[in-house]
């Protein structure tokens, strides 16, 4: 087991080096770079920039070097000092600016991850179990309602219903006071009370997908001659449906976490950008479309990383519940 | 035997003694289109201490009875009017019929009073949960007893069922088992807690003869030292004759006939019961098609000749120095037990595996020799459309959703022989040698039965007039009476097409009925070679002897299981299953 971690995590070292190449490769692929978008910015609002400050702009970024020299110095940076380069829009190093916003994702996406499983799984199994039931059907429409609304409306219809109807300040993560202010209980409480609605527009739609996907692991395993076996020894229900299918049904879940991780940056975008949150996923697509490379590279190779990492720990823990695997 | 017979078997002589009586039980399956009676009013008691053998086809209504007895009948099928009357020990009774099967009372019976042991004991038991995990349980539930007392108690319960380290064997998971230590452990589980009955569901149906033979012993074994009464519901007569003290022939849910083995063997009453034993005793002799042909030409230049066969998968010689040979029109058995490599030299016939080394040489129509062990690209395919194959799982080997039509024709549409109406044509003729109607060709594999659908394989093989047919275990996965009907078809169609066939199987008796030549394997290896009759009758070769002895008589007079033994290899060489076993334990 040890050797497979390690082997693992060897590989995952020429993986980050290939992916972070690609990935300076590709955000330099669209024509021009951030100078002209920089410039094109300016003069839609009537600031004529000329040639001479465009190259002293473009030599004080290094842009004006070939794309390999650009992306050695990068690597070398980040392996030497840990400097992840300086984010040309912001004009503050890319590791501040990321980590600030990866603490307000990581708060976001695990809360509604929890709030995800806590309702789906316990209904994923009664839906199984009660199948054909009026309770699965009555699931099943919700869960049908929740895949079909697009997140985003969802988001637009709660906000309006709560602006309007209730008067709630609902845009963001803070209320305007404490933006800005350094970190209290004050703050975390405040934080705490607008979480639940993006919480929940985030969950519903993967709460539905999730019970279906419960539900068909259940009624794959229920009728297995294991689950006889059990009932036929004098098992109590309740007690051989945690002990037995459940358990088994479970395991596909853990496979999921490789993609979760990489998913706390990239997904759910347009919520995000819809509700005002100072998350990742809109930082990063500012940063894609400004061609702010040093920020979308930095964002890329994290994602990388996330992948790498998820997908080994998902490794990991299904070995750990599933001795098939374990011993093979 | 006369204890067997001095039985009164009918519940009302032996009411007061019996332990479990069912009376007019009916258990049904409510459908869209009405309502199904898997069980139709039957009635029948269980002795303390004895043998009841349910025996019949598939769809018979013996595993819903068994079930209906535990209240574990598969949703949404209900027990709809009846008793089934347990009497315990202690001079209480309860009638199972009328317990909810959620309730507290029926799930105190369950696994304490009656336990069950089921056919796939793979899957019957947990995955991902250890053996003692799983023995265990019952013993904390029923019993009461704390985690160190269970955990000694289920060691003790497999040094009964014969596991070889017990304490080690606790803390290993189903799949580290061999097929019969698995259902040693299931029999070591059902007995924890003492039942007065067991309910065996074709528990030796999966597993080879040889460890079927074992399993049988232990269980009687056990019987004779817990004096419990089993209810054994099983397709194979030869297992009836050998452990049954009554017999309850079942067919579409009712009861054809219900009385003393001896009496069900020798003097049957019912037309049905006549036919399940004449099908038996038809595969103690050959079949009657092929007494009526010539004798087979043994001069003749052989089709196929097989010359020093090797395959390897990884370590495990899984064919090592195969050498056989194959003549025109003849039909060649080979016979083994799982493992023994019989698959893997028909698949290497077949070029689905590349051999590691040795020849196959083919002879072709044209008088042509080829080594098919060496062809490539077009000859491969040439030769592969004169070698076809019929599957054993007459469900799996059909694509669900392709009709009857495509299925049958693909072959003569991907090698680009025929198409339109020619086509449709030819699909029709083929069903109708096949005996099936043509008119159905436009329906999916699920509309038919199994033997319909091993027809349908059997029409798919025969597509593109092949020479030579490879049959692995092609009528296992049928009843009894089906069975014959298949092999008389290939039959058939040998003296029709002039075919040669290698017919895989397990089951001596359809070697000795279709068969005219036999191969034994042995781990990997071929250890006899022989006429049909020798071989199945009188063999030279140990295991031959060995794997004979274990086959049940279909007699009941003829149970004396001294001659039994296991053939146990004499010199030290690799033995794959026990390479198997040491890295999947690692």
């Amino acid at each position: 087991m040890l050797k497979f971690i390690i082997k693992r995590l060897l590989w995952m070292i020429p993986s980050l080096f290939a992916v972070s190449f690609l990935a300076f490769v590709l955000i330099q692929l669209p024509p021009g770079d951030f100078v002209t978008t920089y410039i094109a910015t300016l003069a839609s609002s009537n600031e004529v920039v000329d040639q001479n400050t465009a190259a002293a702009l473009r030599e004080r970024f290094g842009l004006d070097q070939s794309m390999l020299v650009q992306y050695l110095k990068w690597i070398w940076g980040i392996l030497s000092r840990g400097d992840f380069g300086i984010s040309f829009e912001w004009q503050q190093p890319v590791s501040g600016l990321i980590w600030e916003r990866m603490a307000l994702t990581l708060v976001l996406a695990l809360a509604s991850l929890i709030a995800t499983w806590a309702i789906a799984l316990p209904i994923g199994v009664y839906s199984a179990v009660k199948k054909y039931s009026i309770g699965d059907y009555a699931f099943t429409a919700f869960t049908f309602f929740g895949l079909s609304i697009p997140s985003f409306l969802l988001a637009l219809v709660l906000m309006y219903i709560a602006a309007v109807e209730f008067g709630a300040d609902v845009g963001g993560l803070f209320s305007p006071e404490y933006e800005t202010a350094p970190w209290s209980i004050a703050k975390t409480l405040d934080l705490l009370s607008r979480l639940w609605l993006p919480v929940a527009i985030l969950a519903v739609s993967s709460t539905a997908s999730l019970i279906r996907v419960m539900r068909a692991n259940m009624l794959d395993e229920l009728p297995k001659p294991y689950v006889t076996t059990a009932r036929a020894k004098g098992l109590s229900e309740f007690r051989l449906l945690i002990k037995y299918p459940l358990r088994i049904a479970l395991n596909p879940f853990i496979s999921t976490i490789a993609w979760l991780l990489p998913n706390l940056i990239s997904g759910s975008v347009v919520v995000a950008i819809v509700l005002n949150l100072p998350t990742a996923a809109p930082l990063l697509l500012q940063a894609l479309m400004a061609q702010d490379m040093y920020l979308a590279g930095a964002f890329v190779l994290l994602i990388c990383a996330l992948t790498l990492i998820g997908s080994l720990i998902s490794d990991i823990l299904l070995a750990l519940v599933d001795p098939r695997i374990r011993l093979e | 035997m006369t204890d067997i017979l001095s039985i009164t078997p009918r519940p009302s002589m032996a009411a007061g003694k019996t332990l479990l009586d069912v009376k007019n039980l009916v258990t049904e399956f409510p459908l869209r289109t009405g309502i199904f009676k898997a069980v139709n009013d039957i009635s029948f008691s269980i002795e303390p201490g004895k043998t009841l053998c349910v025996v019949g086809e598939s769809g018979s209504g013996k595993s819903v009875t068994a079930r209906s007895i535990l209240q574990i009948i598969d949703s949404p099928g209900r027990i709809a009017s009846g008793s089934i009357i347990l009497n315990r020990q202690d001079g209480t009774s309860v009638d199972l019929a009328r317990l909810d099967p959620r309730s507290k009372a029926i799930r105190a019976v369950r696994g304490r009073d009656i336990a069950m042991i089921f056919q796939e004991p793979m899957s019957s038991l947990s995955p991902v949960h250890t053996v003692g995990d799983q023995i265990t349980e019952v013993l904390r539930l029923h019993l009461n007893m704390n985690k160190a007392q269970a955990r000694k108690e289920a060691a003790e319960l497999l040094r009964q069922v014969e596991i070889p380290n017990p304490e080690q064997a606790l803390d290993r998971y189903a799949f580290q088992y061999s097929g019969g230590m698995r259902q040693r452990a299931m029999i070591a589980m059902a007995l924890a807690c003492k039942p007065q009955l067991l309910i065996a569901d074709e528990p030796t149906t999966a597993l080879d003869v040889t460890t079927q033979a074992e399993i049988l012993d232990l269980i009687k074994r056990l019987q004779q030292t817990t004096g419990m009464a089993v209810l054994f519901i099983t397709h194979d007569m030869g297992v009836v004759a050998q452990i049954a003290d009554d017999v309850l022939v079942m067919h579409h849910g009712v009861i054809k006939e219900y009385g003393p083995v001896d009496q069900i063997f020798h003097t049957p009453k019912d037309p049905y019961t006549k036919m399940l034993i004449g099908s038996v005793l038809k595969l103690e002799q050959k079949a009657e098609i092929r007494l009526a042909r010539p004798p087979l030409d043994t001069t003749a230049e052989p089709i196929l000749d097989i010359r020093n066969l090797s395959m390897h998968f990884g370590e495990m010689k899984a064919l090592n120095d195969v050498s056989i040979a194959l003549l025109p029109g003849e039909t060649l058995g080979i016979v083994g037990e799982s493992g023994s490599g019989k698959t893997t030299l028909g698949r290497s016939i077949m070029r689905l595996y590349d051999p590691a080394s040795g020849e196959m040489h083919y002879r072709r129509a044209d008088g042509r020799v080829v080594d098919l062990a060496r062809l490539e690209g077009r000859e491969l395919k040439a030769a592969r459309r004169e070698l076809r194959m019929v599957f054993q799982d007459p469900f799996g080997s059909l694509n669900p959703r392709m009709t009857v039509a495509q299925v049958i024709g693909e072959p003569l549409l991907v090698n680009g022989l025929s198409k339109g109406k020619e086509l449709d044509e030819r699909v029709c003729h083929l069903m109708d040698q096949v005996g099936l109607d043509p008119a159905g060709r436009e329906r999916y594999p699920h509309a038919f039965s199994g033997g319909q659908r091993q027809r349908i394989g059997i029409a798919r093989a025969i597509t593109l007039n092949p020479r030579i047919i490879v049959a692995d275990e092609a009528t296992s996965a049928l009843d009894v009476s089906v069975r014959f009907q298949v092999l008389d078809l290939l039959m058939r169609l040998q003296d029709e097409l002039k075919l040669a066939y290698i017919f895989i199987s397990h089951d001596i008796g359809v070697i000795r009925y279709m068969c005219d030549r036999v191969g034994v394997m042995y781990r990997g290896r071929l250890v006899e070679v022989g006429e049909a009759d020798k071989v199945c009758n009188n063999p030279d070769h140990p295991y031959t002897q060995a794997l004979i002895s274990a086959i049940p008589r279909p007699d009941p007079r003829d149970r004396d299981r001294s001659k039994r033994f296991r053939y146990i290899e004499p010199s030290p060489h690799i033995d794959p299953s026990n390479v198997k076993n040491r890295s999947s334990a690692r």
